[in-house]
Formats: C-alpha cells, sequence, structure tokens
C-alpha cells in the first residue's frame, strides 16, 4: 500500500498495491527461478571450476578412455572432470559478447526498420531476408577456414553477426506494434529527435520481448560456439572446450561414453536452463507488463 | 422492496426474472462483483441496464444466460425463467435455452460472425443447429429473417462474407440471427457502441419494434443514458454492483431520486440546450474496494453519517419506482434546466487565431478532404462534427502536424504551419498542442506521469530541473490529480485520470490552441462531464481556443460555440451552434440530428 492518500481536490487514484517489477514478477513463477538457478549453477561452475579442478587440464593422470576418476580420463589421459571444470570460461563468455552484440545490431536494424517506415522498412527487410537465407553457421565456417588461429573476438563478431538478421525479424515486429501507438505520435508532434523517440519511447516498451528473445539468443550462442569447437575452431586447440571435447572424445564413444556425454549434458542442462528463464520472462511481458 | 418485486414476479408471466443475484469472485471470497440484484423483464417490454465501466451490468446481463466469465462465481440468486431456475439447469438444458429461448447480442458482433463463412450460410447453419424448419424451407427462412431487419435477402446478399458488410449491417445481422429462433428473452449487451448515430438510429429502432412485436422479454445493457432514454420501458441504473435505482423511463429521466442517477444526468450534455456539464467526483470503486453502507456516499453531495452505517435497501418511492437511498425523501426535486446556460453569443467579437484554407488531404493518392476552409477565434472552441469516415480526425491530425500529405494551407495567427511537425518552428509545435482520443495509448506505460507531463517544458526550455517539478504539481493539480501520481505510471489510473494527465501534458507546454481528437470517447460520462468542465475553465480562465473534434452533436452544444459539420470530406453545414442545432438547413445535418439519440 502507498502512503500517498492524502485527500486531493479532484480524483486521487485508490491505493494500488505496489507495482511489481518485471524481474519481480518473474521470480514469483516456479518455471523461471528453476531456470535460474540451473544457469546460476553452470555460470558458477564455469567461472569458479578451475579452481575446484583435481587436476591440470593438460595433466595426463591415467591411460587414454580409462574409468580413472568421476568421468573418467579421455584421448589423452587427461581428467575428464578438469576439462569440463576448465572447458566452460571460455565458450561462456564468447556466447555472452556474441549473444550482446547481436542483440544490439539486430534490436538497433529491426527497430530504425519499423521507425523509418516505407522504403527504408522494404529495403532493410529485404536485405535482411536474403541472409537469413543462408544457415547461421555459414558464415562463421567460410571465414574461419581462412583464418589461421581463430582470436576469441573474431568467434564473437561472426557469431554476433550472424544472430543481427534473425533478432532483428522479432525486434522489426515488436517496434511494428509500438511505433504506431500513440504516445509516439505526441512525442512526434512535440518535436522530439528521432533518436530520443527510439530510445526514449520504443525502446523502452520493447523490453520483455527482447529480454526472452536474448535468452533464446545465448543458447543458440552456446550452441554455435560449441559446434565451432567440435568442428575444430577454437581459441586454443589445446584449452579444454565443451565443444571441443565432444569433437576429441567421439572416437571412444564406446569405450568411455562419460568423456562425450559429460559435456554434452553440461551444454544441454544450460540450453534448458536459460530456455526457462527466457519462458518466464516471456510469460510475464505477455500478461502485460504493466503496459496495457 | 420484497412486497413489490412478489407482486412483479406474478405479473411477469413468460418473461424472466432474476432473484437476490449475487456473483462473486472465485479468487476472492466475500468480494463480490454484483449484489442483490432483483429484476424482472416482461414480454415485450424493453429494460435498460445503464451503468458505468465497472458497475457490473455486463456481469448481470450474462448471467441471464446463466452464464459468469472465467474468475465468476455465482454464489447465491435464481434466475427463473418459465418457473424453472437457469442457474440450477443441468448444462445440456442451459445451452439448450441459450440461443434459442434466451438469445445474446454481443458488443462487437463482427467478432461473433465467422468471416469465413457467407452470411446465408451462417443463418442456414443457425437454423439447421436449433432444427428449425425443412432442409428446403431454411433458405427462405433466413431470407425472411435478413428482411425483418430490414436487410437485403437477394441471393448476391447471402454470397457475401462478413467483412463485405458495413458494421450497421453486421449488427443487424447479428440481431436477425438472434431474433430467427424466436427467443422469449433477449439480452442485448452495447449492441451499438462504435456505430455511427444514423445506423445506431436504425438498428435501434429495428431493434425495438422486433420486441414489441415479437414480445421478446429485452435486457439492454449501455453506458449510454441518451440510447436508453429513447428505447427502454423502464430502466434500471447500477452502480458499483447494485441497483441504485430502478422506474419507468418517464420518471428516471424526468423525477430521478438517487443522488447517483441525478449526478450522471448532470454529466450528460443535451442536444435542445446547451448545459453546464459537471462530473461525479472520484472514481468507481472496484469490487472489493467498495464501501461500507452505501456504496456512493463517498462521492455523493448528500451522504450524512447515517449513509456509511448500513446498506440501504432497495425502497418503492412510488408504484414501480424503487430507489436505494435513505435520504430519497430529503434531498428534494430535481430540474433538468438546473445546469442550462445560455449559447454563446454569435456577435461577440473574434480574432482568428487559426484559418484553414482550401485545405485538401490525401491518403497516398486518394482525396479524402475536399478542400475545406473554416476558422476559429481566440479563447473559442469550434466542433468538428462527423461519422466516422467524414475526415473530421484526418483534418485534426494535419493541424497537429501529425500527417503530411495535404495541400492548401493552414495559419496560425499569420504564419503558414509547415506540414509535419519537423519542418514547424520550435515555436509553433509548443503553442499548438494535441489530445489524443484514446488516454489508453497516448501516454508512455514505461515513464512515469512526473516524466511524462515535465517533457515537454523540458524540451521547450520552459522549465528544468525543481522548477519543473513544482510547475508538474500545479498543472496536475489544475487537472484535479493530486501530487500522489507523480511517481505512478500509467497503468495505475483510470481512463478519466489518463486524460487529464495528457491534457495536464498539453498545457505543459503552454499552448494557445488545443486540438482536441474525441478526447471524451472513451470514457464515461461522469468523467466526459468533468474533462468538458475542465476544458470550459481552461478556455476563460487561460483563453485557450479549441478545436474539438467529436461524433456527438450534444457535446458540441454543451461545448462549442461554432460547429462544421463534416460529410466524406466536404463541410456541409458551418454556423453558430445555436443556428445550426435549432435551424439546420442541409438535409444531412437535419438526419444526423433527427437520429442522434436524445433526453429531452
Amino acid at each position: 500500500m502507498t502512503a500517498v492518500s492524502e485527500p486531493t481536490p479532484g480524483p486521487s487514484p485508490a491505493p494500488a498495491p505496489a507495482e511489481k517489477s518485471t524481474l519481480r514478477r518473474a521470480l514469483d513463477q516456479k518455471r523461471f527461478t528453476v531456470g535460474l538457478t540451473i544457469t546460476a549453477i553452470i555460470v558458477l561452475l564455469a567461472v569458479f571450476g578451475p579452481l575446484l579442478a583435481p587436476h591440470g587440464q593438460n595433466e595426463v593422470v591415467g591411460p587414454t578412455f580409462s574409468s580413472k576418476g568421476l568421468f573418467g580420463t579421455d584421448y589423452l589421459g587427461q581428467d575428464v572432470l578438469t576439462r569440463l571444470l576448465y572447458g566452460g570460461r571460455v565458450i561462456l563468455l564468447i556466447s555472452l559478447f556474441a549473444t550482446l552484440l547481436g542483440m544490439v545490431l539486430g534490436v538497433l536494424i529491426g527497430v530504425v526498420a519499423a521507425y523509418a517506415g516505407g522504403w527504408w522498412d522494404e529495403v532493410i527487410m529485404r536485405l535482411n531476408d536474403v541472409t537469413l537465407a543462408f544457415p547461421q553457421i555459414l558464415l562463421s565456417l567460410v571465414v574461419l577456414t581462412a583464418v589461421n588461429q581463430p582470436r576469441a573476438w573474431i568467434i564473437i563478431i561472426l557469431v554476433g553477426i550472424s544472430h543481427a538478421p534473425r533478432v532483428a525479424r522479432l525486434a522489426r515486429g515488436v517496434a511494428l506494434g509500438i511505433v504506431s501507438r500513440d504516445f509516439v505520435y505526441a512525442a512526434e508532434a512535440l518535436g522530439e529527435r528521432r533518436s530520443r523517440v527510439i530510445l526514449a519511447e520504443v525502446l523502452p516498451n520493447m523490453s520483455a520481448p527482447l529480454l526472452a528473445e536474448a535468452g533464446l539468443r545465448l543458447t543458440y550462442s552456446i550452441g554455435l560456439v560449441a559446434a565451432l569447437g567440435f568442428l575444430g575452431f577454437s581459441t586454443d586447440p589445446n584449452a579444454a572446450n565443451w565443444g571441443q571435447m565432444i569433437n576429441e572424445n567421439r572416437l571412444g564413444l564406446t569405450i568411455q561414453t562419460w568423456a562425450v556425454l559429460a559435456p554434452v549434458l553440461i551444454i544441454g542442462l544450460f540450453t534448458v536452463g536459460t530456455n526457462l528463464m527466457a519462458d518466464g520472462v516471456a510469460q510475464v511481458a505477455q500478461r502485460g507488463g504493466g503496459s496495457e | 422492496m420484497s412486497a413489490t418485486v412478489s407482486s412483479d414476479r406474478e405479473r411477469a408471466g413468460t418473461g424472466i426474472a432474476v432473484q437476490n443475484l449475487r456473483i462473486g469472485l472465485t479468487a476472492r471470497p466475500g468480494v463480490d462483483v454484483v449484489d442483490d440484484i432483483d429484476l424482472v423483464l416482461k414480454p415485450g417490454e424493453v429494460v435498460g441496464l445503464v451503468g458505468e465501466s465497472g458497475s457490473g451490468k455486463t456481469t448481470v446481463g450474462t448471467a441471464l444466460l446463466g452464464y459468469t466469465r472465467a474468475g465468476a462465481l455465482i454464489e447465491k440468486g435464481k434466475v427463473l425463467f418459465e418457473d424453472k431456475d437457469v442457474l440450477g439447469l443441468p448444462w445440456q438444458q442451459v445451452r439448450q435455452l441459450r440461443g434459442e429461448e434466451i438469445a445474446y447480442v454481443p458488443q462487437d458482433p463482427a467478432a461473433a460472425l465467422n468471416p469465413s463463412i457467407r452470411i446465408g450460410k451462417q443463418i442456414v447453419e443457425l437454423l439447421e443447429l436449433r432444427g428449425i424448419g425443412t432442409p428446403a424451407s431454411r433458405l427462405q427462412g433466413a431470407r425472411d429473417g435478413l428482411a425483418e431487419v430490414g436487410l437485403p435477402n437477394d441471393d448476391e446478399f447471402l454470397r457475401r462474407y462478413s467483412h463485405q458488410l458495413s458494421g450497421g449491417q453486421v449488427q443487424r445481422v447479428a440481431l436477425a440471427m438472434a431474433f430467427l429462433p424466436k427467443p422469449k428473452v433477449l439480452v442485448l449487451d452495447e449492441p451499438t457502441t462504435g456505430l455511427d448515430v444514423t445506423t445506431q438510429g436504425m438498428v435501434l429502432q429495428t431493434m425495438g419494434e422486433l420486441c414489441r412485436s415479437h414480445g421478446v422479454a429485452a435486457l439492454y445493457v449501455t453506458h449510454d443514458l441518451a440510447v436508453i432514454s429513447n428505447i427502454a420501458d423502464r430502466v434500471a441504473v447500477m452502480y458499483a454492483g447494485q441497483i441504485a435505482e430502478l422506474g419507468p423511463r418517464e420518471t428516471i429521466f424526468g423525477q430521478p431520486t438517487h443522488p447517483y442517477t441525478r449526478a450522471l444526468l448532470d454529466s450528460i450534455p443535451h442536444l435542445s440546450q446547451a448545459r453546464a456539464l459537471t462530473g461525479i467526483p472520484g472514481r468507481t470503486p472496484a469490487p472489493g474496494a467498495r464501501p461500507d453502507g452505501c456504496r456512493f456516499h463517498d462521492r455523493c453531495s448528500y451522504a450524512i453519517d447515517e449513509c456509511s452505517a448500513g446498506v440501504p435497501e432497495l425502497r418503492e418511492v412510488a408504484p414501480d419506482h424503487l430507489v436505494r437511498c435513505i435520504r430519497s425523501e430529503q434531498i428534494g426535486h430535481w430540474d433538468i434546466s438546473r445546469g442550462t446556460v445560455p449559447d454563446s453569443d454569435p456577435n461577440q467579437h473574434r480574432e482568428p487565431i487559426l484559418t484553414l484554407g482550401d485545405l485538401k488531404v490525401f491518403y497516398g493518392h486518394t482525396e479524402v478532404v475536399h478542400g475545406v476552409s473554416f476558422e476559429v477565434g481566440k479563447a473559442e472552441v469550434v466542433a468538428l462534427v462527423g461519422e466516422s469516415g467524414s475526415g473530421k480526425t484526418t483534418i485534426s491530425r494535419c493541424v497537429g502536424g501529425l500527417h503530411k500529405e495535404w495541400t492548401g494551407s493552414i495559419t496560425f495567427e499569420g504564419n503558414e504551419l509547415g506540414k509535419g511537425s519537423r519542418s514547424r518552428s520550435a515555436s509553433d509545435r509548443k503553442r499548438v498542442q494535441y489530445i489524443f482520443q484514446n488516454p489508453y495509448l497516448s501516454l508512455n506505460p514505461r515513464l512515469t506521469i512526473e516524466q511524462i507531463v515535465r517533457r515537454p517544458m523540458e524540451l521547450f526550455g520552459l522549465a528544468s530541473g525543481k522548477e519543473a517539478t513544482d510547475r508538474v504539481v500545479a498543472l496536475l493539480d489544475q487537472v484535479a490529480l493530486g501530487p500522489a501520481v507523480l511517481r505512478y505510471q500509467a497503468s495505475r489510473l483510470s481512463g478519466g485520470e489518463r486524460q487529464r494527465v495528457a491534457i495536464a501534458r498539453a498545457l505543459a507546454a503552454e499552448p494557445d490552441l488545443l486540438v482536441c481528437d474525441e478526447i471524451t470517447s472513451a470514457l464515461d460520462v461522469s468523467v466526459q462531464g468533468s474533462i468538458v468542465a475542465l476544458l470550459e475553465d481552461l478556455r476563460q480562465t487561460r483563453g485557450i481556443s479549441m478545436l474539438f473534434v467529436t461524433h456527438n452533436l450534444a457535446l458540441v452544444r454543451s461545448i462549442a460555440s461554432r460547429v462544421q459539420i463534416l460529410n466524406a470530406g466536404n463541410v456541409v453545414e458551418s454556423g453558430f451552434v445555436v443556428d445550426v442545432m435549432d435551424r439546420p438547413q442541409q438535409e444531412y445535418t437535419q438526419r444526423l440530428l433527427a437520429n442522434s439519440p436524445r433526453i429531452d
């Protein structure tokens, strides 16, 4: 209850329960909290894993594909649990930054197209459609095959750019419903600068669906980075990397299943976690997010 | 109360009777949506159920069909139809009753008709479903039904889809479908809201004739008192989930006794005379937030301490006239002409501030406004009136700089205005402010009220920092909102409060001309009354001129001094409101006036 209901000369709004933020309402949902917990645990493991690891990531602890240790050893006799704890940090960081880049680029393209309308919209979105026709991983493959030793920032940029057209489509759709609302016209009539109309009037009203999209994009990023690792494109061939681990150990799949299964499971779990979070945010957004 | 109700019930015969109905919320036990509803509908009679948003009128309407929306629950009471309690029947029988004996016409018939089935087939299907007629006779039945509501019934019309009909035609198809199974009871839920006055007039007339000729007991649910006064035999006024007053139409409109009914009547404009409109202070309480005792006492100007003590009974104050007020004998008589003010003086000197010269407006290559010229004087209100599609909003958007495709001239204090807001000077943008029709769309839901209202001041360099905040508080006070709303987001305000914020935002720029686009049409009548009173006050104290766009002719009489009647992009008649209203020259204006529902 608010403490501001002193008598006013006209209709004073009845004291209403304090408005909950989107995060607050999302936290009320089981699926969001479960997703958040899974995601947080895996992120913590990836960040602090190297401190907990029983061995060094390139330390040979036994024969190849043996069952020594919790998850056994891999194709070089390195401890799988250790490699698992070391192998998350880079992949998660790259995915996070790639997602951020893709979201910023995509939202920019989509909102500008929706707000400008007319010819601009047509040209931007048709070009966008052309890029959508190619599989997302293609751009990374084409560039990475030409690069000798890929750096983290190259992978970030490649994955980020390949997200942009997909984010742009969604951002344009969401923005279309907002740019035709009267409060945007009201800002126009006052003569607000276009950049301000986009930043102050349009974008804040898109936050909920964009958050949900960002969650999804993060899982796609991880999938992509892991896939690139599987295909052998990673920043340091000797360092542990979840994607690469699947590739390295696939020959021993029948003998030492855990060497492959453990990275697969952790990527899968992380995907489930972030998707549950994204779902929760999307549901809260659908219920109005205080906008209707 | 029980004596009159039971005698009513005996007379009801084959009608339908609601007894002691209470509907609550499943999620909040003890909270009622509607309570203590007793209502009898007799055959051949139209009962108007009128109330503002949140009064529970639609809930009562659908309860007649044994239906409540999800989350609501019928807690007690009966709906007696032919000695059966509709609420107690198994669902198979209720399903049989619905549509066949008790029919329902929804607010938006376009949503009720299947867009991918042709009109003729849809009606034939209905007859099949109800087992009426033989396969051979059903098509003829459909034709007869359409003829009854005054629609064409040739093959071409039967082959149309619902999107190929106009709004009024769709509504009449829905009426025909409601009447075809020959129901005994008909529930109409705001069926003419959103229709033009001419179409509304025709639909209302058709409906009234059908109800009386078929001996149907009809419940007409609406917020529009003027419509009620044209169609209903008896009127029930609802407030906060209870019937506040119930009586014959003449009594309700001639000698309203409940303070709420009087306040409602005080807030509606009349066609035949200019009135100073007033609103009802406060807002309609939501279920769960309704005060104890008489539910209206906190907004009532006649309230005494006893009013908050106990819930008043619905008492009979005259034959067939029931009032839920303990002070009905003490508050004196009501006079319809109390709020009358003289029409504005035609000979008053005017200095033009806005001049439109030969304005032609285009959408793409289509010309929608064909050379309109008029002027608005300083501190004068000029109304633009027309039906939908007449171009009235389009013209106002051109003046406001929101529509760029036009030729001709718009001159503001001697300066030609640019086409779009971006090609206008900051001073022009500041001095001409536009207020939108729908306050639910015109405020950014992510900003606080303070941010919204202070933005024009910052943009035009009128004030900043602490001074701006002080000015926002002063402006909110002027539009009768307390400083408590400063940190609220728009979603916490009611429609009327939002529209006040929108007005405050326009005033923040210190304009000389307000362009008001149907600014009261999304609001309840009591809120409309207070907004109109606010605008009139602003005109007098600040000397602001207004271009007032509306479809409501009665409202024009109360607010404007001159009027432009538009039809299909042309001004068909213009002049002083008193001349145009009392002595319309053009056939179109006469038709508009004749079709406008009137209270007097």
